[in-house]
């Protein structure tokens, strides 16, 4: 059995997991509003009405949960100086060329690209979405406001399910990774594979 | 009323396959409101909430004739007054029966994501299906005209039928047959335009050189037209110009919905592929790993 | 009106004055619109406010309240001056020609006889020159500086369009435009129409403004013809209906004049108000007053009413004293009223200054109201905050509350503006406990008779000896009452002998008696028989109508009011078999004078009616001419009028016998311009001012602005406030000023203001509009406050300040309708 290292808390992959939840409800809710073909999913939630009624307070709760893995992760995506170094390599990454990568620290630029795509779509959604959240906030805000409101609404949220459709590919890709938001730890191997400064950073302080 | 069984619906909202096209000899309706003749009685107010069986608050004057002051979920249609100096010092009270215009190609029905929630049926007649309708008021982001109101009742949309219902076994709208003027009329959309056009010739013959029919092509023409004596400046009167279906509510409901479909699938697949095509990542068998 | 709603459309001009068609008769101005359209009529519209009537307008003009007879004389100063006046017409339709008494005159306010203590006319130097032949002398060449067109003249050329702008704050330019344009309608073939209501009834010159409008038509020769008349819009959709049954004191059923303390007997009533023509051949229609009296005691007394007691005329009351609204509340409020029965009126929100009103019914002992609303008159002893501040602790009357059926929940029929009568079905029972107003009368009337009968009292006759011929006599049927107005005969009406035939010597030839066994001669109507017509009444008892005007409502053929054939042979909008219009089912009066002295209309596109030779018979309409009177036998057209012409000069008007202007009597401006150094005749000198409200008028100096209240499209009257959907419609009290003076007092859209008279106030919302705006009077700058009437204490509509606490207590010196259309106020922020 390789050796294990923390890389999320519990309290951490609490996180995580409740936004995906959050993100798959408001998700699946919304793309029944954007597009007929998707219409049949209000089915889940009680029938339209009720996705209507949930779908704000859904987003909400992700935005907010959000907020909290943000507080928490945001300084661990500042983009730096390898991580520009990492991008110029990005091509042979998705060839297959592992190798040609430098190495990086907890998060690589993708990574980190993931992250500050969802907070700043996740932001466009959150005030978006309070101006034509009906009944309550809807009527403050003029028509034509309303009008850039939904369709900014609808691109912010495309992004993100783009976003997280990497995300999550991401993670098949990359053996070894989902057990760090299932179990919280990963391989040694997979870290010094992957992130090879983060490994030697948790390696110096465990000794 | 869901379903009037003598009508077509040719559009219907959030509805990509075809809606019942047989009856093709329905003929296109249009109401013509000339308002050279309207005296703001209101009568088409009263007649509308009588036959419609709706009663709004009894609410506040604001300050203006106008009552109720906008149009509600309650009123589907309202008097709008307007005290206008089109030429300087030569006052006019332009007035205005202001509710759906039954446009031919509908913002709301194209807003619309409930399917069934809004149709445009065979005679031109764009229609709410109440029991349809989500309440998430894109209807009133796709209306050129501000029209759609949603009760807070119900979270409904709710607007001008046309009377429907009543058009539907061939009677006039109710606003019609009350007007006690005759400044509303009801026929099929081409005797409509040729008896505006000709009241607009009699306006021009009266003195109002730029008189004319408001049939906005921006939308198609609609169903509700009036006849004015400023057609120059619709704005005189609060409509717009030269309406059309606001470009953001095209392109969101137009070019944005398949791309961004197809980028989703499309990236879905794409990873697919990816992984067949370039497998995973695993660090066990990478023996390159410090390069 | 003279003529018809549906004859509107026949116009080439549309004069809307002294009213608002538009907002107030919504429906009957669908032939104002038609007129435009069809005939490309043009629509004038002279009012102090930019109303809904102006908004479908070809011309607005501004006017300040109460002054339209300076308008309208400068008007008939144009016509007389620029010579646009339709000659032929006047000549032989008016009396113009007619020579005045020599002492006939007008100098600084007053015409010859006025009493300045009594504040009324000697009118004996007013009228006309009798000869020795008993006719009116006459100057066919119109030059006799006597004869009323001179006088006329003479009177008019002081309003001079400068003059009449400086009185009227109407910018003059726009004064002589419209002049103009009436003018063009002098010439044979056009035509003007005037339509108004309330706007000139409710002054103290109210009766004035009308027949200075009525003298311009005739100048213009636009009277009996189709698309002109002078045509009152009536406000309540019968309220022409009651007019014509008299409920009103001062006229019996068909507008008999009653009886006053000076007719001591049935000779001398008859007598006084039997007609006799002034000029030769004329008809002088009322020489049958007689006829219509005796058939109306017939009908109320049946066969108690005899020879013997002359017809009954000592049971029926005669009046003392004025009995008119204002008359009535000024002895209830001196305490000389004990008990007020109110049926389907709302005096305490409908009569001017409701302190005084409040204030009289709380002196009666008891007040009974039938309505099928809660009226704030039966609830004025309620208190409602500031609305109806009154102490109920301190008010002693007993109000009693009988509710009756509404319009629809009873049959029966509406007379309309056009004097249409229409028979309508009953739509629905009344509701609860509520009873028609029928049976209610008819109960009443029962229980009293019983106790007549029973307890016996001083002059049972009256109530004792009333026919009641009804089946049920709890319940009258409205078609039993209908035929009894329409009336039917008492015994076979004989028709009357012919002429006799002369000899050659001119000896009537003896009519040879008829051989034994011969077919006696046929009645012209059965007894029993429902009359024809008011032709066949008779003064010998063998007639019963309720109504002469109305008679052949109901004839032999049957309920005519019910008729609802909608077709219109002429295309002139007669429909003649639509109701029954009286007189006679005549659609346009006087209407003989709509051809020309041979007997030609004057405009042959509108050919209304002609002498075919030997008849008017066989035109458009009913002639309102003896059918066989060749026009070369000059019988007048105004055939009630023993002049058999219509009256420029007319000495039956209280105030003079040529219209004047008089200010308000609560004016903006302090000083008639007509006068100026008179302070007498600044008001209607003629005008009854009783004691009390005099010192109620306001001044100018606290009460800078002229204020006149209206009606809006969206209520009628006091009614609609409580039904729901006109509440929706109009919610909420509100008045009017003009954008200038909002800035002046820092009044903003929608705020609550109050407006305060000398007599009370009212607080509403306020709109501020463009459509008023401050006219210029004599160089002082005049702003207007509008202020719409609807509101009060009780309803579905928010509840609001009744608007006539604000009102003068002042009416027309000849009708006593209050001048709710011109007094000051001040008005402030709420």
């Amino acid at each position: 059995m390789a050796k294990l290292l923390q890389r999320y808390n519990d309290r951490e992959r609490m996180n995580h997991w409740f936004i995906a939840l959050m993100f798959v409800l408001a998700g699946l809710s919304g793309l029944a509003f954007f597009h007929p073909a998707f219409f049949f999913l209000t089915n889940l939630f009680g029938g339209g009405p009720w996705t209507r009624i949930l779908h704000p307070f859904l987003g909400l709760l992700m935005v907010i949960s959000f907020g909290a893995l943000f507080v928490r992760l945001r300084a661990e995506n500042r983009i730096t100086d390898a991580d520009r170094e990492w991008k110029k390599h990005m091509g042979d990454m998705l060839k297959g060329d592992k190798a040609s990568m430098p190495p990086v620290g907890k998060y690589n630029y993708g990574q980190k690209m993931v992250f500050w795509l969802m907070t700043l779509s996740l932001l466009v959604l959150v005030i978006t979405g309070f101006m034509f959240w009906r009944p309550w906030f809807a009527p403050y805000f003029p028509i034509p406001v309303m009008r850039a409101a939904v369709l900014l609404h609808s691109v912010a949220a495309v992004v993100l399910i783009l976003t997280t459709i990497v995300h999550v590919y991401a993670a098949i890709w990359v053996k070894g990774t989902v057990r760090a938001m299932t179990r919280g730890t990963v391989s040694e191997d997979w870290a010094k594979v992957n992130h090879r400064l983060w490994y030697d950073e948790a390696v110096k302080r465990r000794s | 009323m869901a379903s009037l069984q003598s009508q077509d619906v040719v559009a219907r909202s959030a509805t990509t396959t075809a809606t019942p096209q047989a009856r093709s000899a329905v003929p296109q309706v249009a109401k013509l409101i000339d308002e050279s003749k309207c005296i703001g009685c209101k009568a088409c107010q009263v007649a509308c909430m009588n036959w419609n069986d709706l009663r709004d608050d009894v609410g506040n004057n604001v300050g203006v004739y106008d009552n109720p002051a906008d149009l509600t979920a309650n009123s589907w249609t309202v008097m709008k007054f307007y005290e206008v100096e089109p030429k300087q010092g030569n006052l006019e009270w332009l007035i205005r029966k202001d509710g759906c215009m039954h446009c031919e190609d509908p913002g709301c029905l194209k807003a619309c994501p409930s399917p069934g929630a809004i149709v445009k049926r065979a005679n031109g007649i764009v229609d709410f299906m109440s029991e349809n309708c989500i309440g998430c008021g894109y209807c009133v982001k796709g209306c050129p005209f501000d029209v759609p109101r949603i009760s807070a009742k119900d979270n409904k949309a709710y607007k001008c039928t046309l009377c429907s219902d009543r058009v539907a076994v061939g009677l006039e709208p109710a606003c019609v047959k009350t007007c006690p003027t005759g400044a509303i009329g009801f026929g099929t959309k081409d005797d409509m335009v040729a008896y505006g056009e000709k009241r607009v010739g009699e306006l021009k013959e009266r003195g109002f050189q730029n008189a004319g029919l408001y049939n906005p092509q921006g939308v198609g023409g609609t169903h509700v037209m009036y006849v004015m004596k400023h057609a120059d400046q619709p704005e005189l009167e609060g409509l717009p110009k030269d309406p059309t279906i606001s470009p953001m509510v095209s392109v969101w409901k137009g070019i944005a919905k398949p791309l961004a479909v197809a980028g989703m699938i499309g990236a879905v697949v794409a990873g697919f592929f990816h992984y067949m095509k370039v497998g995973p990542v695993e660090e066990k068998n990478d023996e390159k790993e410090n390069a | 009106m003279t003529n018809s709603w549906t004859d509107i459309k026949n116009t080439d001009l549309v004069l809307v004055m002294g009213g608002n068609a538009a907002e107030a008769h919504p429906c009957g101005f669908k032939w104002v619109v038609e007129a435009q359209q069809q005939r490309k009529a043009k629509l004038i519209v002279v009012d102090p406010r930019f109303t809904r009537s102006a908004a479908v307008a070809d011309v607005y003009a501004p006017i300040r309240v109460g002054t339209d007879i300076a308008f309208l004389s400068g008007v008939i100063n144009h016509l007389l001056s620029t010579g646009k006046v339709h000659l032929d017409y006047v000549k032989m339709n008016t009396d113009a020609t007619f020579l005045t008494k020599p002492d006939f005159k007008f100098d600084n306010g007053f015409f010859s006889g006025y009493n300045v203590d009594k504040r009324s006319y000697d009118k004996s130097t007013w009228g006309y020159q009798v000869g020795e032949d008993g006719f009116v002398k006459v100057d066919d060449s119109l030059q006799d500086p006597l004869c009323v067109f001179q006088q006329m003249k003479k009177h008019y050329a002081r309003y001079t369009p400068e003059l009449v702008s400086q009185i009227t704050g109407t910018p003059k330019d726009q004064f002589v435009k419209i002049c103009e344009m009436l003018a063009a309608t002098s010439a044979r073939d056009k035509v003007m129409t005037i339509c108004y209501a309330l706007g000139w009834t409710q002054h103290s010159v109210g009766s004035q403004n009308i027949r200075t409008m009525a003298m311009i038509q005739l100048l213009l020769g636009n009277m009996g013809r189709p698309g002109g008349g002078i045509n009152a819009l009536r406000g309540h959709a019968n309220v022409q209906g009651i007019t014509d049954m008299c409920a009103y004191s001062e006229v019996m059923s068909g507008y008999l004049s009653a009886p006053t303390d000076a007719d001591v007997d049935r000779e001398t009533f008859l007598k006084v108000r039997t007609g006799k023509p002034l000029r030769p051949n004329q008809m002088a229609f009322t020489q049958n007053f007689p006829k219509w009296h005796t058939s109306l005691m017939k009908a109320y007394y049946g066969n108690a009413a005899t020879k013997e007691n002359d017809f009954a005329y000592d049971w029926f009351p005669k009046r003392d004293g004025a009995y008119d609204i204002l008359a009535i509340f000024e002895r209830m409020h001196q305490g000389k009223v004990n008990g007020f029965v109110v049926q389907g009126f709302n005096p305490l929100a409908a009569v001017p200054n409701k302190k005084k009103l409040s204030a009289a019914l709380a002196k009666l002992k008891y007040l009974v109201i039938m309505d099928p609303l809660e009226t704030e008159t039966s609830e004025f002893w309620k208190n409602y905050g500031a609305l109806n501040d009154v102490d109920a602790s301190k008010i002693q009357t007993e109000v009693f509350r009988f509710p009756t059926a509404c319009f629809a929940e009873d049959s029966g029929t509406f007379t309309n503006s056009s004097r249409v009568i229409s028979w309508k079905e009953k739509a629905v029972d009344p509701p609860g406990e509520a009873k028609t107003d029928v049976e209610i009368m008819a109960r009443l009337f029962q229980k009293l008779r019983g106790m007549y009968a029973k307890d016996g009292g001083t002059l049972p006759e009256p109530v004792a000896a009333l026919t009641w011929p009804y089946i049920n006599a709890n319940l009258p049927q409205n078609s039993e009452l209908l035929r009894e107005i329409s009336g039917k005969a008492l015994a076979d009406l004989m028709p009357p002998p012919p002429a006799p035939k002369l000899d050659a010597k001119g000896k009537p030839i003896p009519v040879p008696t008829p051989a034994p066994g011969a077919a006696p001669p046929a009645p012209l109507v059965k007894a029993g028989e429902q009359v024809p017509g008011f032709a066949v009444l008779r003064d010998d008892g063998t007639t019963a109508c309720g109504n002469w005007i109305y008679a052949g409502c109901w004839s032999q053929a049957g309920n005519l009011t019910a008729r609802r054939d909608n077709s219109d042979p002429t295309g002139l909008g007669v429909f003649p078999n639509w109701g029954f219009s009286w007189p006679a089912n005549r659609r346009i009066l006087y209407n003989r004078a709509s051809a020309d002295k041979d007997g030609k209309p004057w405009d042959p596109s509108r050919k209304y009616l002609a002498w075919n030779g030997s008849s008017w018979a066989g035109g458009a309409d009913i002639p309102d001419m003896r059918p066989d009177a060749a026009p070369e036998q000059g019988v007048g057209a105004f055939i009630m009028n023993p002049e058999g012409v219509a009256r420029l000069h007319a000495i039956g008007m209280n105030e003079g016998p040529f219209p004047e202007h008089y200010e308000p009597f609560e004016t903006p401006v302090g000083v008639n311009l007509m006068c100026p150094n008179n302070p007498k005749a600044v008001s209607n000198p003629a005008a009854r001012v009783y004691k009390g409200d005099m010192e109620a008028f306001g001044k100018a100096a606290e009460f800078p602005y002229a204020a006149t209240t209206y009606r809006l499209t969206e209520h009628f009257h006091y009614w609609t406030k409580h039904a729901r959907s006109n509440a929706i419609t109009q919610p909420q009290a509100f008045v009017e000023i003009g954008e200038e003076l909002a800035r002046e007092k820092g009044i903003k859209m929608g705020d609550r203001v109050k407006v305060r008279s000398n007599r009370g106030e009212v607080v509403a919302a306020c709109v501020v509009t463009k459509r008023m705006k401050a006219l210029d009077v004599n160089g002082k700058k005049v702003h207007h406050v509008g202020i719409p009437i609807h509101w009060g204490f009780k309803g579905v509509a928010q509840n609001g300040y009744v608007a006539n606490a604000l009102t003068p207590y002042v009416g027309d010196a000849n009708s006593q309708t209050p001048e709710f259309k011109a007094f000051l106020v001040n008005i402030e922020k709420a």
